[in-house]
């Protein structure tokens, strides 16, 4: 369960040797938008060398945004990042077919270096057809969430980005409810005017309401922003405990049924309230 | 004349310049020249060891890198050295 995802661009030293002091819930180190094509063997070479360095495991999530399937740089991207010291590979421009083939691709390097964990996969979908195999690709092996990637997906469709974003309302939806039913992570696109935070949260409360319960961010002052939206407000906390604490009432009654503060609670609800409790001890609000 | 440039003059980072060369000579710059610079010429003595190079010119202009960059800097100097026409 991830609120906050931090992108840190692979060939930035400094960022990288910092990157567990940005109380993200996970740190993308990005080895493809971020670094130019003149840099991808630079970079590569820094972010392998960072992990062989690592001396224990960081506190947070670590994930590597490999180059695309349909480039030239994601063999030797694998090759030189995956391991045991990291957690999942972040896929661009996925489809179900490059998917598949990732899947293939990790069993023969985890078998080959004889690896004990078994790697995650997050596929970014930003591209038109993803949005419409969207019910298959959260199907595909290894996959325990999704994020959306609205500034190319935007130019895929051939529409404009705008602040509100009524433009991705709909593969939005389509994510949420596909990671729903999947019971994986849906992960909204990051925000990218890092200078107005007040419209930040917005975008961040917006998207929890559709159902996301993560979003990427571009830069570290945006971290604490997401985590304070997408972990259950201190309200909804003390409801969820009221309900629990009525349920366990009903329960010794023999009710599945009962009401609270004139409301009917049943089996949905208490699921609802028991998820919010969940969360919040996770995080460590109560 | 091969050679191969890598990295930057960024804060926590070196910008590792390698020559083709009849002997070895290692320079090293720093901004903690004081304190590190044996350890940054260990590193890079270490990582020539590892790809097999024993005779190279390198300059490298430290800006408080940790060892894995430098060796991480290196391993590209040497690899676009070789591959420079």
């Amino acid at each position: 369960m991830r609120r906050s995802l931090l992108f840190i661009p692979g060939n930035n030293p400094a960022m990288l040797q910092n990157c567990d002091v940005f109380d993200s819930d996970a740190v993308i180190i990005d080895l493809e938008d971020a670094v130019s094509v003149t840099e991808k063997d630079a970079a590569r070479a820094l972010v392998s060398e960072f992990l062989n360095a690592m001396a224990e495991q960081p506190p947070m999530e670590l994930i590597i945004r490999i180059n695309g399937l349909d480039t030239e740089y994601y063999p030797a991207d694998l090759e030189a990042v995956v391991s045991d010291k990291i957690d999942t590979i972040m896929l661009p421009k996925a489809t179900v077919e490059y998917l598949e083939k990732l899947d293939k691709l990790l069993s023969g390097i985890e078998k080959k270096k004889r690896m004990s964990k078994k790697i995650g996969v997050v596929p970014i979908v930003e591209l038109a057809i993803s949005v419409l195999q969207i019910e298959e690709i959260v199907k595909c092996p290894r996959v325990n969430g999704v994020l959306l990637g609205a500034e190319d997906l935007s130019g895929d469709v051939g529409v404009m980005r705008t602040k509100k974003g009524n433009e991705i309302l709909y593969p939005r939806m389509r994510l949420a409810y596909a990671c729903a039913a999947y019971k994986i992570d849906a992960i909204d696109t990051p925000f990218t005017d890092t200078n107005d935070n007040d419209a930040l949260t917005e975008d961040c409360l917006f998207v929890n309401n559709l159902g996301f319960n993560a979003k990427a961010a571009i830069h570290p002052n945006q971290v604490p922003v997401i985590n304070s939206v997408f972990v259950p407000a201190q309200k909804s906390i003390e409801w969820a405990l009221r309900v629990e604490e009525a349920a366990r009432q009903a329960s010794l009654k023999g009710l599945g049924v009962f009401s609270l503060d004139g409301k009917m609670v049943d089996k949905p609800v208490i699921q609802r309230a028991e998820n919010i409790i969940k969360k919040a001890r996770k995080y460590n609000l109560i | 004349m091969k050679r191969g440039i890598a990295g930057s003059l960024e804060s926590n980072d070196a910008l590792i310049t390698v020559k083709e060369s009849d002997k070895l000579t290692i320079t090293v710059k720093s901004i903690v020249y004081d304190f590190f610079h044996k350890q940054i010429e260990k590193v890079i003595r270490d990582t020539l060891k590892e790809l097999g190079v024993e005779k190279i010119d390198v300059v490298c202009e430290d800006k408080g890198a940790l060892d894995y960059t430098i060796k991480a800097r290196l391993i590209v100097a040497v690899k676009k050295m070789e591959a420079s026409e």
